[in-house]
């Protein structure tokens, strides 16, 4: 569902991304790990059509990033590092405008937005502004604004950020539950979410991919933990 | 419902969600009274036109219109709602209009909420209509040449405050290049020519041509050429700046 095909991008003289190639079908849930600056954010953006990239392309449910980007979106479900929102919008407002332009209308709006309110625990501020949200419910919003189109495809930039031990292991039990269907990416530095729900998992720094595989096949292989693991290769990649 | 007008629906909601409209409003209504019956001796001239009224609104849109525009895209660069508004199925063109033109409607709304004036000079007098139609239409493209002035330079900057003080300076560039003092200063050391650019560039000869009842082609094509150039340069600038 995903194929990335030698993705770079640098901003000035610094490259963020460096030629990047790896594809994620349905059903898996894709943890990309990698210090801060490793290239995380840009790389999901560029699969988001946020950012174009310098070279390479990728797809997205067939749908060329450069080619076709209102189709990857209309595919995709993005929820972005901030969870980017408009304050003075009451959530219910916020879901509604989504739901306007993603051509969502009539009884089709009403059975999603009934599916995602109670899915993503939002109820309880529905008609509250968005700038009086706490960090943890304003995550919670950006997940349900992502979700609400049911995308066959997610990218979630560090979705469980901010949010409190409860909701954590909610949303974990979101995406892994998602993930049986779905093609799902997710950025993360808690190791242990990688393991918790994620199939397979990328470690990337300074732009390049340096590990793919899955948690499981990396702890028989190191015979450590992950968190061992990923210091290891970060930093092994880092000294080199 | 297409998305570009979820994007206008949302944004011209998002003036009224906040005091901005209001005060926007009470403040530009105020003013375009105030120097209507003051500045301009409404009353002194004895006349039953509006002449008084559109003749100070090019000075009033210099500062209104780009406070209007400021917020356009600095707030959404600001706040980080460009990344979520340009991942979902829109294209920057469609956001761009539909954020330009509700924009605009709200200045729509600013300058209908004038009507009192309309009152007034119809309750005392009888006057041409024609000419106040045009006035208006003219001062309603000229909010629209100035908000797609603002528009491009909300795009330039996060800023809001520089993103203002910018467009404050195109548009007086605009206004005071067609003012005589200008002109006759130019005139000196400019051949004619150059001088008549300077003239048909500036806004105040399309717009004191309109408010005199004389609805040239001429006229409507600057104007449209005005909002279409500059909203087009947003949308390039947009693109390559969004993620700065």
């Amino acid at each position: 569902m995903i194929e990335v095909k030698e993705l770079r991008r640098s901003f000035g003289p610094v490259v963020a991304v460096d030629g990047i190639s790896f594809s994620v079908g349905q059903g898996q849930v894709l943890g990309l790990l990698g210090p801060n600056g490793a290239g995380k954010t840009t790389a999901m953006r560029m699969l988001a059509c946020y950012i174009r990239p310098d070279s390479g392309t990728a797809s997205v449910c067939g749908h060329d990033i450069l080619k076709d980007p209102i189709g990857v979106r209309r595919s995709l479900g993005y929820l972005a590092e901030n969870s980017p929102a408009y304050p003075e919008m009451t959530v219910g407002g916020f879901l509604r405008f989504i739901c306007d332009v993603r051509q969502i209308k009539g009884k089709d709006r009403k059975k999603s937005l009934d599916r995602i309110v109670p899915m993503c625990s939002i109820d309880s501020v529905y008609h509250q502004t968005i700038e009086t949200l706490s960090k943890g419910y304003k995550r919670r919003v950006g997940l349900a604004q992502a979700l609400i189109h049911d995308p066959p495809v997610l990218i979630l930039d560090e979705p469980t950020d901010g949010l409190d031990p409860n909701q954590k292991h909610d949303v974990r039990k979101l995406i892994t539950e998602m993930g049986k269907d779905k093609c799902i990416i997710i950025s993360t530095h808690i190791l242990e979410e990688v393991e918790a729900i994620c199939s397979r998992t990328i470690i990337i720094a300074r732009g390049k991919v340096l590990v793919d595989s899955t948690p499981k096949q990396l702890k028989e292989k190191h015979h450590v933990s992950l968190d061992e693991i990923f210091r290891t290769i970060t930093k092994m990649k880092k000294s080199a | 419902m297409s998305s570009f007008w979820a994007v206008f629906k949302r944004e011209l909601k998002s003036y009224f969600a906040t005091p901005v409209a209001y005060v926007f409003l009470v403040i530009f209504v105020a003013f375009a009274g105030y120097l209507t019956f003051s500045k301009q001796g409404f009353f002194e001239a004895r006349q039953a036109d509006m002449q008084p009224f559109f003749v100070n609104l090019p000075l009033l849109f210099i500062f209104m219109v780009p406070a209007t525009a400021m917020r356009l895209w600095a707030e959404e660069r600001k706040v980080g709602s460009i990344e979520l508004l340009f991942t979902l199925p829109i294209t920057i063109a469609q956001a761009v209009i539909g954020k330009f033109l509700a924009a605009w409607a709200f200045l729509g709304i600013a300058l209908a909420l004038t009507f009192p004036m309309v009152i007034t000079v119809a309750y005392l007098g009888d006057p041409d209509k024609g000419l106040i139609v045009t006035g208006y239409l003219g001062s309603f493209l000229m909010a629209g040449g100035f908000l797609a002035i603002g528009c491009f330079f909300s795009a330039v900057s996060k800023n809001q405050v520089i993103a203002f003080v910018l467009s404050v300076v195109a548009c007086a560039v605009l206004v005071f290049a067609g003012m005589p003092t200008t002109l006759n200063y130019a005139s000196t050391f400019l051949p004619a020519g150059c001088v008549a650019a300077i003239k048909g560039m500036s806004f105040q000869e399309h717009f004191e041509s309109l408010q005199r009842g004389v609805v040239q082609f001429g006229d409507l094509a600057y104007f449209a050429l005005l909002i279409v150039g500059w909203v087009a340069a947003c949308t390039v600038i947009l693109d390559e700046r969004k993620a700065s």
